[in-house]
């Protein structure tokens, strides 16, 4: 009998580890093992068990400053995307009261995604460049004299481009727990005397949590992830984590590559924890 | 004449939500400061939307509503001074019992030790001081729902708007529920608009129930008035109890006329003061419970009563009385609810032919 409910339960789990064991965990218990290996400095591994990957990661300043350059970049793109995606999803799920014009809009904010990321990248130049379109209508309106440098490969740039890529990541699943209030639950709100700034303080903000939190760890994720984004939109001018260890790939060693992906995924695991302790994502799914 | 503040009168009140068909087509209607008052029709019959547009939350495209003698049409629901009740209450889902009432305190600026006084004292007022600190998805329908009346109540509105509020609940629990309602508006002493599909909700509750069909109101007056007098065979059928039959006039003399239809022989219908000539079409209803069933024999029927004899095509048992289905009207529903004891000193059987009477002066006749 306890067999049997043990096997369902397992048999419930089971998509999820079909899923998990191939593609995370065995991974990173690869590049776990990686870590701790010594390098030939021709790409080899030699399978010894040393804390030197290590040991030069944490004693490194680079580190420091990388951690803290990608950082900066993750959170102003999770405030702006944030933003953006919570007003977006505000909209939808509020003011559009037609439900077909609600998906038409809903598939409009997904039309970015119809390129490749490259593309999408690329297309800023026009607009952000020296002699992109920004520049040139401020230089005619006369509020510059010469072009604005900080427009693209920049941090600006950086940040644009990843809240352009991302905002879609904050808006689905806000849309999707705002979607779910009762229209009524707001109409009771003012019906009690609510203002608009009350509804969305004591009532929208606080239902659309899980949203929030599940959109934050998305775009959280998904910058520090990153390394392409800041390649191509600093122009070189900013590095990133990933980066750096993407450097040490292609450079052939491979251990301390390892060594900074597996503090990478620890300090992920620290935020999203952060992120989870803040929001019981659970509770308000089930509720 | 001063007008109470919870005095209502709407006037040429119409709605429409396409600019083609009227939801509320006209209404006129004024209600009693501190009334119990029940809108009463079939789903799409523009009560929900009268109630919507009282509370503020739907403008009227044509009329005005008055509450307390001002005219409130384009006020905020907080400046009319109305709280509503939703369907399904709309509990605020993520807001413990306690935060649910004093909502309206906190957006008011009431502090928060101010706040929790107040909805502590309304808790206990409906008796829900144990569960004070749960959220409405830990309560049971009926405790949800004495949540949502405190949560309306609190803000002392002179006019408290219950939309559809016992639907929700299951059968033992509504009839409960209306005596808490009703123990609540004497307490209160407010006006209570109550919106309802149930005739029983609305005849069990209301002071004064206003019978709607298809945007207009059909009838408006206390419930015995609307339930024993209906107005027409609309609202004589929407509540029950009545048979309605349609017939044409013979002969008229001494305030009766005598009345035939291819499935009714000849009876008699006081007419009430108004007149009618051979030939005119009338309707008119008589209560089921005002029906007697006679056996067919010499002295069967007495003077001043009317009869049809008809055959008995169902007996169902209600516990205190019998229904009894007859085919006097061929098609239509022709019902007898006989006392139990009285149908049980001589039952009668499908197939058997019975004589149903009544007092002629009880039939009443219908616009």
């Amino acid at each position: 009998m306890t067999l049997r409910r043990h096997l369902t339960s397992w048999l419930f789990l089971s998509p999820l580890l079909v899923v998990l064991i191939p593609f995370f965990v065995l991974p990173f218990i690869v590049v776990l093992t990686a870590s701790f290996f010594d390098s030939d400095g021709f790409g080899g591994l030699l399978p010894t068990f040393t804390l030197v990957n290590y040991a030069n990661l944490f004693t490194s300043s680079l580190t420091l400053n990388l951690y803290l350059a990608t950082l900066k970049f993750t959170v102003l793109t999770w405030f702006f995307s944030l933003i953006l995606g919570f007003l977006v999803a505000y909209f939808l799920a509020f003011h559009v009261r037609n439900p077909l014009l609600g998906i038409g809009l809903f598939l409009l904010c997904t039309v970015p995604f119809w390129t490749s990321n490259i593309i999408r990248m690329i297309s800023w130049i026009p607009l952000l460049g020296k002699e992109g379109l920004i520049n040139m209508a401020l230089l005619k309106l006369g509020l510059i004299h010469e072009p604005l440098e900080i427009l693209l490969f920049s941090s600006v740039a950086v940040v644009i481009a990843y809240v352009h890529q991302l905002t879609i990541f904050m808006i689905v699943p806000i849309f999707n727990s705002m979607a779910r209030i009762d229209k009524r639950v707001v109409e009771a709100a003012l019906d009690a005397g609510a203002s608009r700034l009350d509804i969305m303080r004591l009532i929208v903000i606080p239902m659309s949590k899980s949203g929030i939190a599940l959109g934050s760890i998305f775009v959280v994720s998904i910058v520090m992830g990153d390394f392409f984004v800041v390649k191509v939109m600093s122009g070189g001018g900013s590095a990133s984590v990933v980066g750096a260890f993407y450097e040490d790939i292609s450079v052939l060693q491979y251990p301390s590559a390892a060594a900074s992906a597996v503090v990478l995924t620890v300090a992920l695991m620290v935020l999203i924890g952060l992120i989870l302790r803040t929001v019981d994502i659970r509770r308000e799914i089930t509720r | 004449m001063a007008t109470g503040q919870g005095h209502i009168e709407l006037a040429g009140l119409c709605k429409s939500y396409d600019g083609v068909t009227m939801a509320v087509d006209g209404v006129n209607l004024k209600i009693e400061d501190g009334a119990y008052c029940c809108f009463l029709g079939p789903s799409g019959c523009g009560k929900t939307t009268i109630l919507r547009m009282i509370a503020g939350h739907e403008d009227p495209s044509a009329g005005e509503i008055l509450i307390g003698g001002e005219n409130v049409v384009g006020m905020a629901p907080v400046e009319r001074r109305t709280a509503m009740m939703f369907q399904s209450y709309a509990l605020f889902p993520h807001l413990t019992v306690r935060d649910n009432i004093a909502f309206a305190l906190r957006v008011r600026g009431l502090s928060k030790a101010e706040r929790n006084k107040a909805a502590d004292a309304m808790i206990e007022k409906v008796r829900l001081t144990e569960f004070a600190d749960r959220l409405p998805a830990q309560l049971s329908g009926g405790q949800q729902q004495r949540v949502a009346l405190a949560r309306a109540a609190i803000t002392q509105p002179r006019v408290l708007l219950l939309d559809e509020p016992l639907s929700a609940l299951d059968e033992q629990l509504r009839v409960q529920m209306r005596q808490e309602l009703l123990r609540m508006q004497r307490d209160l002493g407010i006006t209570f608009i109550h919106v309802t599909h149930t005739q029983m909700e609305a005849i069990a509750l209301a002071d004064m129930v206003v019978v709607m069909d298809r945007g207009h109101i059909k009838q408006a007056g206390p419930a015995r008035e609307v339930y024993a007098t209906p107005r027409d065979r609309y609202v004589a059928e929407f509540l029950g109890g009545q048979n309605v039959l349609a017939a044409k006039v013979r002969t008229v003399a001494g305030g009766r006329a005598v009345v035939a239809s291819p499935t009714v022989r000849e009876i008699e219908v006081p007419l009430a003061g108004r007149s009618f000539s051979a030939g005119d079409a009338i309707e008119f209803a008589v209560r089921r419970d005002d029906i007697v069933l006679k056996r067919p024999g010499p002295d069967a029927v007495a003077p001043d009563t009317a009869a049809l004899s008809s055959r008995v095509t169902g007996v169902e048992y209600q516990g205190s009385f019998v229904k009894v289905m007859l085919d006097a009207l061929g098609r239509e529903d022709f019902i007898a609810y006989v006392p139990e004891r009285t149908f049980f000193r001589d039952p009668v059987a499908i197939g058997d032919v019975v004589l149903a009477t009544w007092p002629v002066e009880h039939a009443h006749l219908l616009a």
